[in-house]
């Protein structure tokens, strides 16, 4: 499977990531390359495998319904560039 | 003209009663001061680690069992990623491949009493996002994130609907179950239910799927009526018009009443979902949820059966009574005071239903307790009271005016009179005091007295100031005028 350049540059835009067009064409490349190696993969037979989930082997430990953390607002707030009653303040969204 | 079909599916967010958050020991409780219940793993700060909440597992089991679901041994959770103020880590914890509860049904019971089942598809455990303001606050947004990484259990129905009633009533029957568990307070004006609707129309007989719009923000039952009738209308109307439905999202605004398309980005659905690192598969073995099974309490559909085969009650009856665990809890209280099933059914349903409404209180919130109502139903049943000095009593119960049914009675001198004696005396001075109405009487044909008798009672009635028992009424003064 062949990348290329706009999905690259879809991909970027989906995690927030700022890219120049030269590191985009990189990418382009080496996520080919990459995805060259996955194709290998895909000639093995997978039928009655069960995907793993988790590499590790163990279940989820599970925690007692109770309160334990209490509020620390003000500590938290401190490193918010924008604060007003209590709420955290973002630019402007509308939806 | 031709004959269309609607096709609904709901994806239906309930709101787990737990005391804290799914992944994190901060407090759920609702109406906190803005982001005091939002600990660092609530926030995504650097660092932090999930830790699964078992009460939230058991909840989610415990729906499941009740909709005869599968459990899975294993399920998984996974991210599902999407960047917005009010989701601090860029992603919600959910659950796709492998959710928690596997295919149910649920029987749901339409306005005529028939019965129906609608199937589930699957429902998966998921954390909430905070909330957005959008009221000015200097040109920005607010952001809370008190409701950031609440429990929520995302039930997903097949599209097996058919009219906004069906799926009102699914919905009902959803409230009546999560609440019977007590897995949910079910409070929809809090959010603690919400519901996304799946909506599309095909002409009539037609096996595909017409295009669906997916409508969100509907948050009450009438809510869910009045945004589906809008969309099938518009969607009818579009397609007559020689246009086509187009697969979206659309909001529903309930101050207008009607659903709007939201402005979305094309790539808004791509959540790249993937197991989350994070969080290790869960594995629930059959032990687990055999305990689980056992904690279950009687769930609406078994009790709506018993109250109809047990207690005698109609299907109309019984259905309403168990609609909801606080009312059949009431209602089963009363009757065990006053002993009569039907007796019980009638007043609850009646009067106390009747101020609970006019006053938009809940059955928990009734002034009047189970065990007062009882006491007055007793007072009914062995002829103390009459049934019109009953709706006094009541009433008196309501206002907080004693705290017993015997008590108001003996304050009010409501005690019926049922010594024969007494009433004569007072049947027997109305005549005395009404020459013209009795000639009146004795003079008009056998027909006509029935009606006649009327004024008489009503007199001895008013002399008696309602004490007198009418039935006793009615027969002396039948006896006495047909005397002559």
């Amino acid at each position: 499977m062949a990348i290329e350049h706009a999905d690259v540059l879809r991909a970027a835009h989906l995690a927030r990531v700022g890219l120049s067009e030269d590191e985009a064409t990189g990418y382009v490349d080496d996520l080919s390359r990459i995805l060259k190696m996955v194709d290998q993969l895909q000639a093995v037979d997978t039928q009655d495998i069960i995907p793993l989930a988790h590499p590790l082997d163990a279940t989820q430990r599970l925690r007692p319904d109770e309160v334990t953390e209490h509020s620390q607002r003000e500590r938290f707030q401190a490193c918010a560039p924008a604060v007003t009653d209590g709420l955290y303040l973002v630019p402007r969204v509308v939806e | 003209m031709m004959q269309w079909e609607t096709v609904i599916g709901l994806e239906v967010h309930v709101q787990l009663a737990t005391q804290s958050k799914i992944f994190s020991g901060a407090s759920t409780a609702f109406g906190a001061e803005p982001n005091t219940q939002a600990c660092a793993v609530d926030l995504g700060m650097p660092g932090v680690l999930p830790v699964l909440n078992e009460n939230a597992v058991a909840m989610a089991v415990k729906f499941g069992l009740a909709v005869d679901a599968e459990i899975p041994e294993t399920s998984l959770f996974e991210r599902k990623n999407y960047f917005y103020p009010d989701l601090p880590k860029g992603y919600q914890t959910s659950q796709m491949a492998q959710p928690i509860v596997g295919p149910g049904k649920v029987e749901i019971t339409l306005d005529d009493g028939s019965t129906r089942s609608v199937r589930i598809h699957h429902a998966h455990l998921e954390e909430d996002a905070g909330k957005s303001l959008h009221e000015d606050y200097h040109g920005m947004t607010g952001i809370d994130l008190n409701r950031a990484g609440t429990p929520l259990l995302e039930i997903v129905s097949e599209p097996d609907m058919r009219s906004a009633k069906e799926a009102v009533a699914y919905i009902k029957a959803l409230h009546a179950i999560v609440t019977y568990l007590g897995i949910s307070d079910g409070n929809m004006a809090e959010g603690s239910m919400r519901c996304d609707v799946n909506v599309s129309v095909r002409p009539k007989g037609q096996a595909a799927f017409g295009t669906r719009a997916e409508i969100k923000n509907v948050n009450s039952f009438r809510f869910v009526e009045k945004a589906i009738a809008f969309e099938v209308e518009r969607q009818i109307e579009l397609i007559e018009d020689g246009g086509q439905v187009v697969q979206e999202t659309r909001l529903f605004d309930p101050e207008r009443d009607e659903t709007r398309g939201m402005r979305t980005k094309e790539e808004a659905n791509d959540y790249r979902y993937f197991p989350c690192p994070d969080l290790l598969p869960v594995t629930l073995d059959g032990a687990y949820v055999d305990h689980q099974r056992a904690l279950m309490p009687e769930l609406p559909s078994e009790k709506r059966r018993r109250f109809e085969n047990q207690l005698g009650l109609s299907a109309y009856d019984a259905g309403v009574l168990a609609s909801s665990r606080a009312m059949a809890e009431y209602f089963e209280a009363v009757k065990d005071v006053c002993g009569d099933a039907k007796q019980a059914a009638n007043w609850v349903q009646g009067e106390l239903s009747a101020n609970l409404n006019r006053e938009n209180l809940e059955i928990g919130d009734s002034p009047v307790t189970a065990e007062q109502l009882g006491g007055l139903i007793q007072r009914v049943m062995d002829d103390t009271i009459s049934g019109k000095a009953a709706k006094q009593v009541f009433q008196a119960l309501w206002d907080g005016e004693e705290d017993s049914a015997d008590a108001i009675i003996e304050a009010r001198g409501l005690k019926q009179v049922t010594d024969t004696g007494a009433i004569e005396g007072m049947i027997d001075q109305v005549i005395a005091d009404s020459p013209v109405q009795v000639a009146q009487y004795r003079e008009a044909d056998e027909s006509k007295r029935g009606k006649m008798i009327g004024y008489f009672v009503g007199q001895v009635m008013k002399a008696s100031r309602g004490t007198a028992n009418p039935q006793q009424v009615n027969s002396l003064l039948k006896q006495k005028l047909d005397q002559a």
